[in-house]
């Protein structure tokens, strides 16, 4: 929701960033405040996940002019997990699966890391337990994928729905879903959506990454900006995801730029 | 690899410290005077002479191996002195007695000695270069009938087993590094189950290598008699030098009818710098005979440092339904390399066999497992299963599995799994991303890793193995 006069949450300036020696970004502007939610949308290798990798603090992103505030802050002058401490969340586009690691330990030691950072204490084992299983909920998981090592052998949808229950527990003030609709078949993304809507309330700010306007029938955005070469060509509200939806990305790309 | 996430300083290793001692230590070389000598030192009985000239004499016929894949410049066995000790060590009847400065020197490395700081279900013979300077709580154990000593000891006050076990698992010329140290071993511990007995505590040796230039041969066996069992543990440490030091060990294990013999280490002798000088060549052969039906030796090691490890802790399975186990964690960093493994070999019937091997690599590092598993033709219905992991980390490590299956009969049923895996950077970067510290994710995955074999070690020393692995880890990951 657009209020009035919020907070800004992150404000991006004029960002540029490499992979590998590659410019990706060349000038990127956005302004986010509390209790937005802003979907960007692009054709593939438009730069969009090259974005959220950035703002996370992806060590093979390189951050080469620009700059990026974050509740008042320089974002990077914090290192990743101070980001993540934070409240700058990234549901990956495609999570990691760690063998050997039970998703209930992993869940355990991010939120207290988190608890820790806030200068609040840690959740024993027994309390964590009580939380965790409360928040399962959101993405109507079983728990039987606590015990379970971190995504592994999980399903595409599963993968999906354990992001969104990082996401339930962490309590982000941004967070980034980067192609969190992707590999999801339309009931996985009714809960996925319905898990992120529970979760957005007027201090945080909420930036999906898409290909599809389909998602964003579930999540629907304040604002629509569209990326294509490494900058924002475009933004406006959710009816440019339709329009885009029906004529593609072409129409948008200015005379005289390749 | 980003040059961040390898910017963090590698841990130092904390057990380097030289303890400031006068030795009695015998001129470099080697060569039958010296054995003479050595032998002469202790006090032996013929019977050690003998066996000790005899190994020597195969000893001189052989060829170091050269099948292991590690590499190192040749070893100047005339370079090494064979026996070195603390001054004044005629060994004390009460704790009391010892030199503080030895008391101090194993507290300092956590193993504390004195009677009201140790730990109270462990009771812990400690080697201090060649010999043994203290065992703890052997009265106690003596009420069980349980014989906990150095084998120097037990040369003298029980010469009968000595002689009839010593050498029946591992032969004198079994090797190159056994008949060596068979030649020349100084100390070591030796411990007997009588019959029927659950030795009442966990024993444990610690072995602490101290004077630049010398070599450590210990010689340990056990003996569990009939339907006994045991729970054994060995650390190591050892000071930082920029050269090399020999350890070649050898440990022998007799489990009789029903008995059981649990054997673990921790090994963490100093592994080099990060640019390989210096560090510990650790040559070591171990073997366990399940003489008796029924009977059980499981091995876990968890083999951290030394420049070079050269082991495969074996058994030898001849009573029928025996069991043989190894579960080893091997982590290699820098320019660490390790060519550890096993042997199983399946003499009666219906004899089972696990190996659980986990290996670690980081820096620059080579780790390989080496495993035989031989069913022989009477060992019918015979078991085996093996997985063999290997994790990676960073890009410059390597890991190697050699597997060995010889198979004379065909009821023998044998299983080999294997896997590969990585840290590399986008996991790190998850947790991070997560609000996880570096240092927390290597061990929390660390430690996933190797849970199977942790699982096995006891209780008191499972959380040291899991933090040790964490601190060589540190730095290394990116």
């Amino acid at each position: 929701m657009i209020v009035e006069n919020s907070e800004v949450i992150l404000s991006v300036k004029d960002v540029t960033a490499e992979v590998d020696g590659n410019a990706i970004l060349k000038g990127v502007n956005l302004e986010i405040k509390a209790g937005e939610i802003h979907a960007i949308m692009g054709p593939n290798g438009s730069g969009k996940s090259t974005l959220s990798k950035l703002l996370a603090g992806h060590p093979a992103y390189t951050l080469t002019g620009g700059e990026v505030v974050y509740k008042g802050k320089n974002l990077f002058d914090l290192e990743p997990e101070e980001r993540a401490k934070e409240g700058v969340f990234l549901a990956f586009q495609y999570p990691l699966e760690i063998p050997g690691v039970s998703n209930l330990d992993f869940l355990r030691v991010a939120y207290n890391a988190k608890r820790q950072h806030l200068g609040e204490e840690e959740l024993d084992a027994f309390d964590f337990d009580d939380l965790v299983r409360e928040r399962l909920d959101v993405v109507k998981m079983d728990p039987a994928f606590l015990d379970r090592s971190v995504n592994e052998g999980f399903s595409g949808g599963e993968k999906k729905r354990n992001e969104i229950l990082q996401m339930a527990l962490l309590e982000p003030t941004l967070a980034i879903l980067d192609e969190t609709d992707s590999g999801l078949d339309i009931d996985a993304l009714k809960i996925v959506s319905n898990g992120v809507n529970q979760l957005t309330n007027p201090n945080n700010a909420v930036l999906l990454i898409t290909h599809y306007q389909r998602l964003l029938d579930y999540i629907v955005p304040d604002y629509v900006h569209v990326m294509q070469g490494g900058r924002i060509l475009t933004t406006g509200g959710k009816e440019l995801a339709l329009e885009l939806e029906e004529k593609g990305y072409d129409w948008l790309q200015p005379a005289g730029v390749a | 690899m980003t040059a961040s996430v390898k910017t963090l300083v590698n841990q130092p290793y904390k057990y380097g410290f030289v303890t400031d001692i006068e030795v009695d230590t015998i001129p470099r070389g080697l060569s039958e005077d010296v054995i003479r000598m050595i032998s002469a030192k202790k006090k032996e009985p013929e019977f050690m002479l003998e066996f000790r000239l005899k190994a020597y004499k195969q000893w001189q016929k052989m060829t170091e191996p050269d099948w292991p894949h590690v590499h190192y410049p040749a070893i100047d066995y005339q370079d090494i002195s064979y026996y070195t000790a603390p001054k004044e060590q005629e060994k004390k009847k009460s704790l009391d007695e010892v030199d503080p400065t030895l008391l101090e020197t194993f507290e300092k490395l956590g193993i504390p000695l004195s009677e009201q700081k140790r730990l109270s279900n462990v009771a812990v013979d400690a080697v201090f270069d060649s010999v043994s300077v203290a065992t703890t709580f052997r009265e106690q154990l003596a009420k069980d009938g349980v014989i906990f000593c150095s084998i120097s000891e037990a040369l003298i006050d029980y010469p009968e087993l000595v002689q009839k076990y010593l050498g029946s698992v591992v032969p004198v010329g079994d090797n190159f590094f056994s008949a060596l140290n068979s030649a020349v071993f100084s100390d070591g511990s030796f411990v007997y189950i009588p019959k029927g007995t659950k030795c009442p505590m966990e024993l444990s040796t610690y072995f602490r290598i101290n004077t630049e230039g010398a070599g450590q041969f210990e010689r340990t066996l056990i003996i569990a008699e009939e339907g006994s069992s045991v729970s054994y543990l060995e650390g190591c440490t050892a000071p930082m030098f920029d050269t090399n030091q020999l350890h070649a060990a050898v440990v022998e294990l007799v489990a009789l009818d029903d008995a059981d013999i649990k054997y673990s280490t921790v090994q963490n002798w100093y592994a080099g710098d990060e640019n390989g000088k210096g560090g510990i060549y650790n040559f070591v052969t171990k073997r366990g005979l399940c003489a008796g039906k029924n009977s059980k030796i499981s091995w876990t090691q968890v083999e951290t440092g030394s420049a070079i490890t050269w082991k495969y802790p074996s058994c030898v399975l001849v009573g029928d339904n025996s069991v043989g186990e190894f579960y080893s964690v091997a982590l290699t960093n820098n320019m660490q390399q390790a060519d550890t493994g096993t042997k199983m070999v399946h003499v009666g019937k219906n004899t089972r066999s696990t190996i659980i091997s986990k290996g670690i690599s980081a820096g620059r590092s080579q780790n390989s497992y080496r495993g035989l598993v031989k069913m022989g033709p009477k060992a019918k219905g015979a078991r085996n299963y093996s997985q063999c992991d290997s994790m990676l980390i960073g890009s410059d490590a390597e890991a190697n599995t050699f597997p060995y299956i010889q198979v004379q009969n065909h009821t023998a049923k044998v299983e080999h799994e294997a896997s590969t895996s990585k840290i590399g950077e986008d996991q790190l970067f998850y947790f991070a991303q997560r609000g996880i510290s570096m240092e927390d994710a290597v061990s929390m995955m660390i430690s996933g890793f190797c849970k199977d074999v942790f699982n096995q070690l006891p209780m008191e020393f499972a959380v040291e193995a899991d933090r040790l692995l964490s601190l060589k880890l540190e730095g290394s990951v990116g």
